[in-house]
């Protein structure tokens, strides 16, 4: 009982310190910054997923926390970071909305979210149900940075962040198949996002990789 | 039967995955158009033994059953007419310079790549495994949009990637939120990610979990299937990449999320406490149907123009589903089917012609029937097929999807045939200035490849006049199975 609460507390801290990160992702205004809380954000899922193998006895998951950490925590960011420098766009990031209504915005989503799953899942054991409520918060925040951010480069790192709550759900759903999986694939997906970004510069056929460009082009030319 | 050892399941995903492989390393365009095109004719038969051949039992990875054999053929001969068309299509792009032999290679591989991913969403019987397949598919075509690299195919593949991937992020959730309603029932592991298992016992899952879990799905999937407020990616991905992604995109990969909607809705069906699904599906799909109807009106590129028409036509689709009964599941499968036939018809027409003119401007294309009569009229059959003029099979599908609607919701019924008509006259006005007229621009003769064209424009004239009456027995035990 005594090893059960304690294992249940570190799961809650873990899964708990994922959304308070990615409320630290909505209130940075520069990328480097960004990129740096991101990489906490990783290295807290690596964590909480480690910690998830070992009181679910699964080893499996170890192979998806090794890619957090290895992939998420340290290749993308560090790829990331010179693609930043490359392009010399670490100034500002040019948020669409303001920081003051993002955080609330932020905290709606977090607050809907523990409505919804907790009210949801009454009946499910606790450690699984709010594992879910925080992972779904992850998610939620993390579509909160991809529409609050211009940038290109950040809104990878929202989608990053959006990913790491689905992973944090998977390992949460106790014995789900196909876990490491899904976290390969997504993987794969991240490193064609995070390539196109520096080809599409490479090719100089982007002048910038700030999104609001893409507005210019509506596609209808007339 | 007679080949034992045969087994067309793997025979569907083995041919497109190795013919991939052996593409992205073989030089020379004709072998490799050619083997693109056999593959692609392989895949097609295989698809078709299965009608004939005993089915597996349902593993926990594979099913066949009447829904899926219709979903994999209409799959693999669009797939197998388009690879005709590209073909052709691709020759002319490798003249222009458009394309280069190495992009070549990357785009008959991708081509391949993109089938495997299709059919392997259809034949899986595990929710996660068809989650990683629709994502095969959609990051195939995201490359393929993007395969010109000017600027505004790079802008239409991000945009693409960035919602399909907001899209494929909400259906993992809802795939892990089924999981976790079925696993207290059917408990830990394999088993609760397999479908057939789940639609036996969801009658015992928490209802307020699978609620929750098909609205995640709808979000993602329905991204997938381009309805109204998540449809934003699907013009611009139809506009920039090749014809032949368009027309695959709109005739097959469209249908790949309304397939794993379709299974959802099923599981959904089958837990009496859960909410219908058919409410979300009716609306959404309405939404769909006149919003795209009314953007159809400020539409000046062609293929933009019928990537607005391929959401309205989801939209009729996904509403006749919604709807629901047999009637109305029978209307939804026909229409499906009819549109992926003429919509990648229509295709096949609109990139000869958009190579032959340059430009994809519909005030620059005029009077095609003159100058191409071919093109021009096949367009003109196309265009009127689509819009659900008689008699060919779209107006069938339209008209039993309409009275089916009139004899039980009045109301809605109107809503539909306004949007119906609206689209009608929008596709009218734009048909009469391409198709008739003076010509203008270039009146260079095509070198197309009309029969992948032709062949579906046939198949669609009788469907319409003439539906076999074991397809018909066949849809409708298919209706009666999707509730």
């Amino acid at each position: 009982m005594q090893m059960h609460s304690l294992s249940f507390d570190v799961s809650h801290t873990l899964a708990g310190g994922l959304v308070l990160i990615s409320f630290m992702m909505l209130y940075q205004d520069r990328l480097y910054s960004l990129l740096n809380v991101f990489t906490l954000h990783a290295l807290v899922l690596a964590l909480s997923v480690a910690w998830q193998a070992f009181i679910q006895n699964a080893p499996h998951l170890y192979v998806t926390a090794a890619i957090a950490l290895v992939f998420k925590a340290i290749v993308i960011p560090v790829a990331l970071h010179r693609i930043v420098k490359q392009l010399g766009i670490h100034r500002d990031i040019e948020s669409a909305v303001g920081i003051g209504p993002t955080m609330l915005a932020g905290m709606g989503l977090v607050a809907l979210s523990m409505v919804l799953m907790l009210r949801v899942t009454a009946e499910a054991d606790p450690l699984a149900r709010e594992d879910l409520a925080f992972a779904l918060s992850v998610v939620l925040l993390g579509l909160l940075v991809m529409v609050t951010r211009r940038n290109a480069v950040s809104q990878v790192v929202g989608f990053m962040s959006l990913e790491n709550g689905l992973v944090l759900a998977a390992t949460g759903a106790k014995g789900m198949p196909l876990v490491v999986e899904i976290s390969v694939a997504f993987s794969i997906l991240i490193a064609f996002i995070v390539i196109g970004i520096f080809l599409f510069r490479i090719r100089e056929r982007f002048d910038s990789v700030d999104v609001s460009a893409l507005d210019d082009y509506r596609g209808e030319q007339r | 039967m007679t080949m034992p050892s045969f087994d067309p399941v793997a025979a569907v995903l083995l041919i497109p995955i190795v013919s991939a492989a052996l593409l992205a390393v073989l030089p020379g365009y004709r072998l490799t158009a050619r083997l693109n095109v056999l593959a692609s004719l392989a895949t097609f038969l295989s698809a078709l033994s299965l009608f004939v051949i005993e089915r597996p039992q349902p593993g926990p990875y594979v099913l066949i059953d009447d829904l899926n054999i219709v979903f994999i053929v209409l799959n693999t001969f669009v797939g197998f007419t388009t690879s005709i068309f590209s073909a052709s299509y691709i020759a002319h792009e490798l003249e222009t310079g458009r394309l280069t032999p190495v992009y070549l290679r990357f785009y008959h591989a991708m081509y391949q790549t993109m089938m495997f991913g299709m059919n392997l969403a259809f034949v899986s019987n595990n929710i996660g495994l068809m989650w990683v397949a629709v994502e095969i598919a959609t990051l195939t075509t995201v490359l393929m949009v993007g395969i010109y690299r000017t600027h505004a195919a790079l802008e239409a593949a991000w945009k693409y990637f960035i919602l399909g991937s907001v899209g494929i992020a909400f259906a993992l959730f809802g795939t892990i939120l089924v999981y976790m309603a079925a696993r207290p029932v059917v408990g830990e592991g394999q088993d609760a990610m397999v479908w057939t298992v789940l639609v036996e016992r969801a009658g015992q899952f928490d209802p307020a979990l699978l609620n929750v879990a098909f609205i995640f799905l709808f979000l993602g999937y329905g991204t997938k299937v381009g309805l109204a407020p998540l449809h934003a990616w699907l013009p611009d991905a139809h506009a920039e990449g090749p014809t032949p992604i368009s027309a695959v995109l709109s005739g097959l990969l469209l249908n790949v999320a309304l397939y794993a909607l379709l299974r959802f809705k099923i599981l959904l069906a089958a837990n009496p406490s859960a909410i219908a699904p058919g409410p979300l599906m009716v609306t959404i799909g309405l939404v769909s149907l006149v919003f795209a109807a009314f953007m159809l009106y400020r539409r000046r590129d062609i293929k933009r123009l019928f990537a607005y028409s391929s959401i309205e036509h989801m939209g009729i689709i996904v509403f006749a589903f919604g709807m629901g009964g047999p009637l109305a599941n029978f209307a939804g499968l026909l229409h499906m089917v009819m549109h992926s036939l003429t919509k990648s018809a229509i295709f096949y027409a609109v990139g000869h012609i958009s190579q032959i003119k340059g430009t994809q401007r519909i005030s620059r294309i005029r009077g095609l029937t003159v100058s191409h009569p071919a093109l021009g009229w096949g367009l003109v059959v196309g265009v009127a097929a689509i819009a659900g003029l008689p008699p060919l099979g779209i107006f069938m599908s339209e008209f039993l999807v309409v009275s089916s609607t009139f004899a039980r919701q009045p109301l809605l019924a109107i809503v539909l045939v306004l949007g119906i008509l609206l689209a009608f006259g929008a596709l009218m006005l734009r048909l009469t200035s391409a198709a008739f007229g003076r010509p203008r621009g270039s009146t260079a003769s095509a070198e197309a490849s009309y029969v992948p064209m032709f062949a579906h424009l046939a198949l669609v004239l009788t469907a319409g006049i003439y539906l076999p009456a074991p397809l018909v027995v066949w849809f409708q035990h298919v209706a009666r199975l999707l509730g």
